[in-house]
């Protein structure tokens, strides 16, 4: 008998289920595609036309007669709101990332970054809840308009939810810049201000960068808030004051109403490839800027 | 000599500014939300009676009590936990022991960062296609569960791969010196010193699953029912649906009802949250190394 006992076995086969347990996550991305994509494929290969889907604002899939699917107002819908959002959020963001990383210390930073971080945990339902209970009446009131589930009230509630994950994050890249970087600009008489403009900002560029995708990402893919305070109406819109509706709403709005199988239903599944994609693609962009940062460092 | 100049002057008055700018901008963005969350106390705060929370809802969900929403977030929570710690801490032990620095330990990074940041209701389609359709499962909690599992999985693998990362190197090499096995290191070293901190990202995996609603929507999650759920193949309740149920497709609810619900769920998530940092706190103070 060899040396190879109990432990040694007990050993590999850890090593073989922990690998299982890290390569699950693959696995886990890959099916999301994988059968996202088996109940839409159906619609895209014998329906789906791309010059009325990215070109046609008729989205009327329940049609007797003649159901067409035009997903554009639904696009320019989302991205109103969440450009809206982005509008609101970053600046402060920001700010307050700057406020807390270069200006605050000891304590009150502490504190801050408690509350930025409880802010984050409120849920997208309950956001959706507060654009039509609470930011709903205001906007009517304070800017006289008969409804006010418009893009102003999903862009401010989206920009309030994004607003905490894009501080975190970007308060992480300006503390990933060493000190050492500061220490030598304040030796050279430079005020925080001066540090953080010259100094710290265009050291933690990328991260910061990747902090406002991660951000724009959220807000593209915020479904529940966006269903609720945006008024979701099919609408091109002109001002803050029009109702919107977004890609993700329609999902969770249709896909309960359709039969399984059906045109509708196979619809409603590209929409979310479409909406797979795209965050896909913001994730990586986010990644390889931060990696960059690193990479130079 | 040491006079301050204009320049210094300037650059003073500069500084003062920009502080309290950012100091309003910071301000700024957490006050909208304490404000909000105010009036969701001054409405909701009446509703919550012992009643409230114990009895069903009554006459088409406009009146009466949210148990069985209650009762049914708290099944969701547990399965998904269930279903989705002990995979995260696996995954994280991977990530934090064995991986190797190449193509495939990035690419499971890389997926981590997507499954975060996939949007929730296309994790819906996920487990509608997959979960209730493919494996059959049907709209049950156990359908819904596991799609909510996966969506947080990110969560647990992040914070239990720190926490195994902060218990230092020399303690596991001082293990493996003993002629232990890279499991027994793991075992009666590395996990035993870091199970308060993956504690911390459990919790905060409660807290987050607890609020999520398009997961649920289509795969096991219910408007109404007149029962609890008996068995993980059951549909249920849960309190964030019900929520959107009963402030947008129910008419004439009572004025502070929904309220009521949302401030539940508000406390119940900031509790979580507010436990998981108090944890983290004192666990960073009391730390040994």
């Amino acid at each position: 008998m060899d040396r190879r006992d109990r432990h040694w076995y007990v050993d590999k086969i850890v090593a073989v289920l922990v690998f299982l347990g890290g390569v699950s996550a693959i696995l886990f991305i890959i099916g999301i595609f994988v059968f996202v994509t088996r109940e839409g494929l159906g619609f895209i290969t014998t329906r789906l036309s791309l010059a009325e889907f990215f070109g046609s604002t008729a989205w009327r899939p329940t049609s007797n007669a003649h159901p067409t699917y035009g997903a554009l107002a639904l696009i320019v819908g989302t991205a109103s709101v969440t450009g809206l959002a982005m509008l609101v959020s970053v600046p402060f963001s920001l700010g307050a990332a700057l406020y807390i990383s270069e200006f605050s210390h000891g304590r009150v930073a502490e504190i801050l970054k408690i509350l930025v971080e409880l802010l984050a945990a409120i849920p997208s339902v309950v956001w959706g809840f507060i654009g039509l209970s609470i930011v709903n009446p205001l906007i009517i009131r304070v800017f006289d308009v008969p409804v006010g589930l418009c893009v102003l009230n999903a862009g401010v509630i989206l920009g309030l939810m994004a607003a905490p994950i894009m501080t975190t994050l970007a308060e992480d890249a300006l503390k990933a810049v060493p000190d050492a970087y500061r220490e030598a600009a304040e030796a050279l008489g430079a005020t925080r201000w001066q540090i953080a403009t010259r100094v710290v900002l265009p050291a933690a560029k990328n991260g910061l960068v990747a902090a406002v995708l991660l951000g724009v990402g959220r807000g593209f893919g915020e479904t529940m808030a966006v269903l609720m305070a945006s008024g979701h109406a099919i609408n091109l819109p002109t001002s803050p004051f029009d109702s919107v509706r977004a890609l993700t709403a329609t999902i969770a709005a249709e896909l309960g109403e359709t039969a399984v199988g059906s045109e509708h239903y196979r619809a409603l599944f590209t929409l979310g490839i479409l909406l797979f994609v795209v965050t896909f693609s913001i994730n990586l962009a986010a990644d390889v800027m931060v990696r960059g940062v690193r990479r130079k460092a | 000599m040491f006079e301050a100049t204009q320049l210094n002057e300037q650059n003073r008055r500069v500084q003062s500014l920009v502080r309290i700018l950012l100091l309003l901008m910071t301000v700024l963005l957490i006050l909208p939300v304490i404000a909000i969350l105010a009036v969701m106390v001054v409405k909701g705060g009446p509703v919550i009676t012992l009643d409230f929370l114990l009895t069903e809802p009554t006459e088409g969900m406009t009146a009466g009590g949210i148990l069985p929403a209650l009762v049914g977030t708290i099944w969701l929570v547990s399965v998904a936990l269930l279903a989705s710690v002990p995979v995260g801490v696996a995954a994280a032990v991977y990530l934090s022991e064995y991986a190797p620095d190449n193509w495939l330990t990035r690419a499971i990074q890389l997926a981590i960062i997507n499954l975060a940041g996939v949007p929730s209701i296309v994790h819906a389609l996920f487990g509608l296609g997959a979960f209730v359709l493919f494996f059959k499962l049907g709209t049950s909690i156990l359908a819904a569960s596991f799609t909510l599992a996966i969506m947080t999985l990110p969560v647990v693998i992040v914070s239990t791969r720190e926490s195994l990362q902060a218990v230092p190197r020399a303690f596991r090499e001082a293990c493996w010196n003993m002629g232990a096995t890279r499991w027994q290191t793991i075992r009666h070293i590395v996990l035993p010193n870091s199970i308060s901190g993956i504690l911390t990202g459990v919790i905060l995996e409660v807290s987050r699953t607890a609020g999520e609603t398009a997961p649920i929507m289509f795969t096991g999650a219910a408007f109404f029912l007149p029962f609890l759920p008996q068995s993980v193949f059951d549909q249920t309740m849960a309190l964030s649906l019900h929520l959107f149920v009963i402030s947008t497709q129910v008419p004439g609810v009572l004025e502070g009802m929904p309220y009521g619900v949302a401030l539940v769920l508000v406390v119940l998530v900031l509790t979580m949250n507010a436990a998981s940092i108090a944890f983290r706190m004192s666990l960073r103070r009391r730390k040994k190394w």
